[in-house]
């Protein structure tokens, strides 16, 4: 290479220029590379910044014990009160309802897809399962509201309000299932095929093979799977606005209108709250305690994964 | 349990295989087991249904060709058509650099040390923030130009195409790091290795060598991760995307709505007329999602021929 740019680029001075210009060309690129990689740093700093920024002006007025502990939240109306546990209680009563779907359901799906289907029909089913989690949340509102419910009236629950927890829970529910079957599904797979064949050897039928060997191995990434699918759903949020309403209830009552911490948020965010005063600086303490709770949630399931793989790998 | 050990001391043996009974528990199994996998697949199927039961009515072009109206039958979709287009352009033109970069320097540059583990941790978390909380941070950085902290960004964008892009590109960035960096992880290093016995630099092998390997599977993972941009509707609400727009955005700093927000619009609104609208709208959002997706699909295909892997 040496003889060849020298033929090409004459003295040696210049040859000693080409060299140092595409050293600073290719350290310039190290550089914007890493800029890349930090905007994603950056991005979580400013999520942070805003919402603690905003959340502190806001407890200037409020005290956290009132925001905390109280069971009536009114910001906007005259009458104000700031208590956001109805606000978290039906963001937990949707996730809750929701994860006696997908929990269940995704488990069931998982297995059958490990441990019971051929590789033609995995490779059909799957991805039809993962389109489940491809809709726009937009559309699973749509369908709650103009179909969920009407059924749930028209059959089980006569006296079911137009907007309700319930069919938000079953939305959810099922657009979460994906996440459950797909990251449980993984879990199973990555159990060794000997773990398996030893529970064979012993005379253990299939069932007993996948209930008592298979499952437990794989646990701790299924665990993780259904963590992961319920913070999903706590933070989901156009199901639940469409379909849940918005009346702020703490209720264990599905049937009833709820309002969950996401819905209020866009509540405010449609409505011609000005910005700058408590009512607008609500949405930014709801959101960081939203926040808070997902990523406590996302680092729990992180854990848990980071165990299961330092068995296996 | 009990009853077992019961037995085997009554009639002399240790072990009762009952093969019939768990046979049976296990044919039970499987079909609870199948049963759980079709709840999903009939869900969809019903789902699909439904939406097109209640939207094939206004199915038509007008229905492209029209801009929101009171009325329904004179209402369209077009404003928020191209409102979607010029979004998904935006958020492409800045997510698919800062993505691939970021996943570069993760790949082919970065130390294995505490920053770069801190740069991965901090991408999959953000991966799980939901979008409502990017909905606030770009209202607040990208619309008022200000994070309440140090001096203002020459006021934001206000509430414009550019303000909805740049905070839905910081949305699915995470998105298209991680797929780049499994696509650019899967070039063999035995590549990189001849370019570097040959004398070229870092830069060179991997714009000459690596990025043209890995290319169709970022492709694959940045469509993908479009096609979840196209379906947000939270976080350009909170960003203040208008839902009454009767006019065809010509600038990215132009005022727009978008395909979701439109059909959120519509659902919202007690007449069935717009309600049924509203499935039309979905149907023109699915049918574009879908095309994304396999358009993604079949590029995945070619290049899985095409490098024998």
């Amino acid at each position: 290479m040496a003889a060849g740019t020298a033929a090409a680029g004459g003295s040696a001075a210049a040859q000693f220029q080409r060299r140092r210009g595409r050293e600073l060309f290719e350290q310039a690129i190290g550089y914007a590379l890493f800029l890349c990689a930090a905007l994603t740093v950056l991005t979580t700093v400013g999520i942070v910044i805003i919402l603690v920024v905003e959340g502190l002006q806001f407890f200037r007025d409020v005290s956290p014990w009132e925001f905390f502990t109280g069971t009536k939240w009114t910001p906007l109306y005259t009458n104000q009160a700031f208590g956001v546990l109805p606000l978290i209680g039906g963001t937990l009563l949707v996730a809750l309802g929701a994860a006696l779907i997908s929990v269940p359901v995704g488990s069931a799906s998982a297995i059958y897809l490990s441990e019971f289907a051929s590789p033609r029909t995995r490779a059909v089913v799957k991805p039809i399962l993962e389109i489940l989690a491809g809709v726009p949340t937009v559309v699973y509102g749509y369908f709650a509201l103009t179909a969920v419910t009407p059924l749930l009236r028209a059959t089980l629950f006569p006296e079911t309000e137009i907007f309700n927890a319930l069919s938000a829970m079953v939305v959810v529910g099922i657009m979460t299932i994906p996440m459950v079957s797909s990251l449980s599904d993984d879990a199973l797979h990555a159990v060794p095929a000997d773990l398996r064949e030893a529970a064979y050897g012993v005379g253990a039928t299939k069932f007993e093979v996948v209930t008592r060997v298979v499952y437990p191995a794989a646990l701790s990434g299924i665990i993780a799977s259904y963590i992961l699918a319920a913070s999903r759903a706590i933070g989901e949020t156009m199901a639940v606005t469409i379909a849940a309403g918005a009346s702020p209830n703490l209720t264990a009552n599905p049937l009833e209108s709820i309002q969950t911490m996401t819905a209020y948020i866009v509540q405010v965010s449609l409505g011609d709250t000005p910005h700058g005063t408590i009512e607008f600086r609500t949405i930014f303490v709801v959101a960081l305690t939203l926040f808070v709770m997902t990523l406590v949630m996302n680092i729990i399931a992180a854990r848990v994964t980071a165990r299961f793989r330092e068995v296996y790998d | 349990m009990a009853a077992t050990e019961m037995q085997a001391g009554s009639d002399q043996r240790l072990y009762i295989p009952r093969l019939a009974f768990r046979n049976k528990l296990g044919a039970g199994f499987f079909a609870i087991c199948l049963a759980g996998t079709l709840v999903g697949v009939v869900f969809l199927a019903f789902l699909l249904l439904d939406v097109w039961r209640d939207g094939a009515g206004f199915l038509r072009w007008e229905f492209l060709q029209n801009f929101p109206s009171r009325f329904p039958e004179r209402a369209g979709f077009q404003s928020a058509l191209w409102g979607s287009l010029w979004l998904i352009a935006t958020t492409a033109i800045l997510a698919f650099p800062i993505g691939v970069g970021a996943a570069i320097y993760l790949e082919e540059y970065a130390p294995r040390n505490f920053v770069t583990k801190a740069i991965q941790t901090n991408i999959s978390n953000l991966a799980g923030v939901p979008s409502i909380v990017f909905g606030i941070l770009g209202l607040q950085l990208f619309v008022r130009g200000t994070i309440g902290i140090g001096p203002s960004i020459a006021g934001g964008f206000g509430r414009s195409i550019i303000a909805g892009g740049a905070t839905m590109a910081l949305l699915i960035l995470p998105i298209v790091i991680v797929a780049a960096q499994e696509s650019i992880r899967a070039v063999p290093p035995s590549l990189r290795e001849a370019s570097y016995g040959v004398g070229a630099t870092r830069w060179q092998t991997i714009w000459h060598h690596v990025l043209p390997q890995a290319f169709p599977g970022i492709m694959t993972g940045t469509i993908l991760a479009l096609s979840r941009a196209i379906g947000e509707t939270a976080p350009l609400i909170m960003i203040g995307a208008l839902t009454f727009v009767a006019f065809r955005p010509e600038s990215p700093l132009d005022p727009f709505t978008v395909m979701p927000i439109q059909i959120y619009n519509w659902v919202a609104r007690p007449q069935p007329e717009f309600q049924d609208l509203a499935a039309t709208g979905i149907i023109v959002l699915l049918v574009m999602l879908l095309s994304m997706n396999a358009i993604a699909v079949l590029l995945r295909q070619w290049t899985g021929r095409r490098y024998g892997r």
